[in-house]
């Protein structure tokens, strides 16, 4: 069974080759001038294409997920295992009638989806999804990446706002509250790649995790610095994308639907469909910048998109998986969360990426050794003293009951 | 996903005290406080308040000012019901009186007539009645905990573990009295029928699995840095205010005032059993649900020793009429310690098949009247945390 | 450790959901209508009127007493007695209806009947359109067989048969002890 999946990833790789190749060569055979419109036509159609699918991918897996770590079977009778289950959702979408609030602000109510979905395709155009496969190939992309993702976050408060509605209104303050803090430990943890790989575009930095240690690959990940900052950044993407455990501004248990409680057919297709991108989004992100990107996993294997396609979904089920085991936290908690201890791990986080930069010069046998556990300590000391801190001045442990009689 | 009934926030009382279109049901104590303060009405279509439930709350941000209660969307007339009925034909109205725990309902109401007529009971009857009753509290306490962490977002993965072991349970109640949950299982002076062949095994296999669930659900919860930080500190009850308004069961047991109505009142057979009463220290929600915790589990052992000293014989006092059942004119008070805490039933005949007056005391009223001092103070998002961890059930808050 | 609850908490959710492929115990799912469950022979559903041999309307042990009528705590049942051309009412009703959709299943009419007519079914997929022709059951509807019985209840209706058999068995000692009894010829 080896050989024959060694076989189809190395077939795999040549068909992508070819692939890439009838690309340009169809292209050429059109004029100039339409060539650079014909491109731009070409990705954004695949794109959009690509990301639906696994968008209608990823809601089923997420139900069938939740579904059996709940001892329940997810759907599974629209289509064999329920495959159909999506199209059958999203023709449901389509066809609820549009209730719009009679108080509501009627622009800025039809417009939040579109603000929420757009910005989030833009930042889809900068990631690296195989070696010559970068739509947009910004010197500054990684910059780009966030300023249209950001742009995103004014949805969520459009939505809360024109939907003349209580509940709303505080799901829409809560929103805007938490993307504005969690964008922080976000931006610096993604730094700290920045600051060793000295580029910020998004290709350069795949590129220089194309190293091996024996077969083993070398991405950002497997070094200490690499550790923490992609567990700081997956916290803060959670919490940027409004996932489970940080999922108050739609708390569904609290204030029913959040911002998205007036939003019914359609536009809560988008709004839904804007979420899941936004996952894709950051995932993408972190697969770029610490898990080595389009890098295939051992050495002799070809790189390949499908490898980063791999690792987006393997982190989606990390997402699914989180959700459905932690309850949520509650908003001061969520604030304290972001400001006191998120934010101070990433800037730490800095130091220690530079103090592993420069130990570099380490060489003897055993020097890795003891780079990796000074590097280690001075971040998860300060960790786990902060983490103590925090426990204790809220008084929070476990406890021990006495019995009467 | 999140497709429930909108909510308008410009609510009208369906409970028909209202005065028009925007009415207001808190008044406010000054114009200044009209601009600052926001009023929501966690309405009765709401997906974390455990039935049709109302609450009107003045919010400053994020934090509660005050806290009204609104109830009465569930009324069906029980009381008045009893009167006209006769004594037997009341007791399937008690099963639906708070609707998870029938057969401590049953028990609480045959207890009061018993008082009343003055009727003994067998002691076989008496094994049943204590085996059911605490397999009740067993499913009850898993239930609410799973509710409890559905209201605090964890997306029903406890509360689908919890039905699983209340699956189990329900069923064996269904192979003794025929039905789920509205068993009408308990007849004054002892049970309806006998137990059927094989049930007794089937009780003893579950509740040696039933610790294993325990373990697990210990293992989700106890030491959860999410759910410390969520329930503890909040909603504490002290011991005096608990006292003074009446509440009674976990939820006085937490804020740490040592009263089980099974030691005090000995009802039943339980002082044959030996069983140990948690007892909590801060009274904030961490503390009602861990006693639950460990109730189930003081539970187990009473279930262990009643299933090894279950005796043989009549499970009914034969002497007693079904139809024109007349007790002699007088009064009785009957009290159980139900899972909800204590379910009492006052009877007053007049000699006649029906009762003069039938009242209820219902516990989920009574320990919901504290709510608001609960409540002040606490942010939006813990309010419901702290309705679930009082655990009411509509139908006996309203009846 | 700061995080050691969280991590058990996601240690439990992988074991269901590994453990949801191949154990029984965390897959519980059953997938109705293709997959019914056996109910436990005390079940009880609505109500349900027995009859001896096979004529549903000779056989049926129903007198007509309304004793049940009158037990009823939400008042479903409606009889009407039989009566013949005179006017002398017949040990048989006329009509017997159970309205089912204000039946609580209560079992109290099962409990009070003095001669074991009517037990409690099992049937529960009664689902109709329409409110009134379909859930006022009538006494053809409610009728059925004491094998029926038998299958549903086995240990119930075999009760039920010994106590018959010997209600009979004791009639017809007491009739021929009277019979023998005749008077004496007229001297």
């Amino acid at each position: 069974m080896i050989n024959t999946g060694l076989a189809a990833i190395f077939l795999w790789a040549g068909l992508e080759q070819g692939l890439g190749k009838l690309l340009d060569h169809g292209l050429s055979l059109l004029p100039p001038a339409w060539r650079t419109w014909a491109t731009i036509v070409v990705l954004v159609g695949v794109m959009l294409g690509v990301f639906a699918s696994l968008f209608a991918l990823s809601t089923l897996l997420e139900r069938k997920g939740l579904g059996r770590m709940q001892n329940r079977l997810g759907p599974n009778r629209v289509g064999p295992y329920g495959l159909l289950q999506p199209v059958a959702d999203g023709i449901k979408m389509l066809t609820k009638e549009d209730i719009v609030p009679r108080g509501a602000d009627g622009v800025v109510h039809f417009l939040a989806p579109l603000v929420l979905f757009a910005p989030l395709t833009l930042s889809f155009a900068v990631l690296p999804y195989g070696r010559h496969w970068v739509p947009l190939n910004l010197d500054a992309g990684l910059l780009f990446f966030f300023a249209a993702g950001s742009a995103s976050e004014l949805a969520a408060f459009m939505a809360g706002w024109s939907s003349r509605n209580k509940y709303s209104m505080l799901g829409g303050m809560r929103a805007i509250a938490q993307m504005i803090s969690f964008e922080m430990p976000l931006v610096v943890a993604s730094l700290s790649v920045v600051m060793i790989s000295g580029t910020m575009s998004l290709a350069a930095i795949v590129e220089r995790q194309e190293a091996w240690l024996w077969i083993f690959p070398k991405w950002n990940v497997f070094t200490p610095w690499g550790l923490a900052g992609f567990g700081l950044f997956i916290v803060a993407a959670m919490a940027e994308t409004n996932r489970s455990p940080f999922d108050l501004p739609e708390g569904e248990s609290e204030i029913i639907g959040g911002f998205m409680t007036e939003y019914s057919g359609f536009k809560y297709a988008v709004f839904f469909m804007g979420e899941y991108f936004g996952m894709f989004a950051v995932s993408g992100l972190a697969v770029t910048l610490f898990l080595g990107g389009w890098n295939a996993p051992l050495s002799f294997l070809p790189a390949s998109f499908l490898w980063f396609f791999a690792k987006l979904m393997a982190l989606v089920l990390v997402f699914i998986w989180v959700r459905g085991t932690l309850p949520r936290v509650r908003v001061d908690q969520l604030m304290n969360l972001a400001w006191k201890y998120l934010f101070p791990m990433t800037l730490l986080n800095l130091f220690v990426a530079a103090l592993w930069h420069y130990t570099a010069v380490w060489r003897a046998p055993g020097g890795l050794a003891l780079r990796w556990v000074l590097c280690f300590a001075a971040i998860a000391v300060p960790c786990a003293v902060l983490a103590r801190a925090m426990m204790r001045s809220h008084k929070w442990a476990p406890r021990v009951y006495r019995f009467g009689d | 996903m999140a497709d429930i009934g909108m909510e308008s926030a410009v609510g009208i009382s369906a409970a028909g005290d209202g005065a028009g279109p925007g009415y207001r049901l808190l008044a406010k104590e000054s114009p200044e406080e009209e601009g600052r303060f926001l009023e929501i009405s966690m309405g009765p279509q709401h997906p974390s308040t455990h039935g049709v439930f109302r609450m009107d709350v003045l919010l400053d941000g994020e934090t509660v000012v005050r806290l009204k209660p609104v109830f009465g969307y569930l009324h069906r007339n029980h009381e008045k019901i009893a009167e006209g009925t006769t004594y037997l034909g009341s007791m399937p109205y008690t099963d639906r009186l708070d609707y998870f725990n029938s057969m401590t309902n049953n028990w609480a109401y045959a207890l009061a007539v018993e008082k009343l007529a003055g009727i003994s009971v067998p002691e076989r009857a008496e094994y049943i009645r204590v085996i059911t009753a605490e397999m009740t509290r067993l499913q009850n306490h898993a239930t609410l905990m799973g509710f409890l962490l559905q209201d605090l977002g964890a997306m029903g993965t406890p509360l689908m573990y919890a039905f699983r072991e209340r699956e189990k349970i329900l069923d064996l109640f269904e192979a003794v009295s025929g039905s789920r949950m509205m068993c009408n299982y308990m007849r004054f002076g002892g049970c309806r029928v006998d137990l059927p062949s094989g049930w007794l095994e089937e009780t003893v296999r579950l509740v040696d699995e039933f610790p294993g669930f325990l373990d697990e659900f210990e293992a989700l919860l106890a030491e959860n840095e999410i759910l410390m930080a969520r329930l503890q500190g909040v909603g504490v009850l002290s011991a005096a205010l608990a006292v003074n308004a009446g509440v009674t069961g976990p939820m006085l047991r937490a804020s740490g005032v040592n009263y089980d109505i099974r030691k005090v009142d000995h009802y039943g057979i339980y002082d044959r059993f030996k069983f140990r009463v948690p007892l909590g220290a801060h009274g904030d929600c961490y503390d009602r649900l861990m006693l639950r915790l460990l109730e189930m589990r003081e539970s187990i052992k009473i279930l262990k020793q009643a299933l090894k000293q279950i005796p043989s014989g009549p499970v009914i006092d034969p002497k007693v009429k079904i139809r024109n059942f007349k007790p002699k004119p007088g009064e009785a008070y009957g009290r159980i310690e139900g899972p909800k805490w204590e379910l009492g039933f006052y009877l007053m005949s007049d000699g006649s098949a029906s009762p003069y007056r039938y009242r209820v005391r219902p516990p989920s009223l009574i320990n919901l009247t504290v709510l608001e001092d609960l409540c002040i103070g606490q942010k939006v998002a813990d309010v419901v945390v702290i309705l679930g961890s009082v655990d009411i059930v509509l139908g006996e808050v309203d009846r | 450790m700061f995080g050691k609850g969280i991590i058990k908490g996601f240690i439990e959710t992988a074991r269901n959901f590994a453990g949801s492929y191949h154990d029984p115990a965390r897959m519980v799912t059953l997938q109705y209508p293709e997959e019914k469950r056996a109910l436990p022979e005390n079940s009880r559903n609505f109500p349900f009127l027995v009859f001896d041999g096979n004529d549903p309307i000779k056989g049926l042990r129903c007198v007509s007493c309304k004793i049940c009528e009158k037990e009823c705590p939400p008042q479903c049942i409606y009889i009407v007695n039989e009566r013949d051309e005179r006017g002398k009412p017949l040990k048989h009703p006329k009509i017997f209806d159970i309205d089912i959709s204000v039946c609580m299943s209560c079992q109290i009419c099962v409990e009070v009947c003095p001669f074991d007519s009517i037990k409690m079914d099992q049937a529960y997929e009664l689902s109709a359109t329409e409110r009134f022709k379909k859930l006022i059951l009538h006494k053809q509807d409610l009728a059925k067989s004491n094998d029926y019985y038998h299958r549903i209840h086995p240990t119930e209706a075999d009760a039920v048969d010994a106590i018959l058999e010997a209600e009979r068995k004791q009639h017809e000692a007491k009739k021929s002890a009277a019979s023998s009894e005749t008077p004496p010829a007229k001297q």
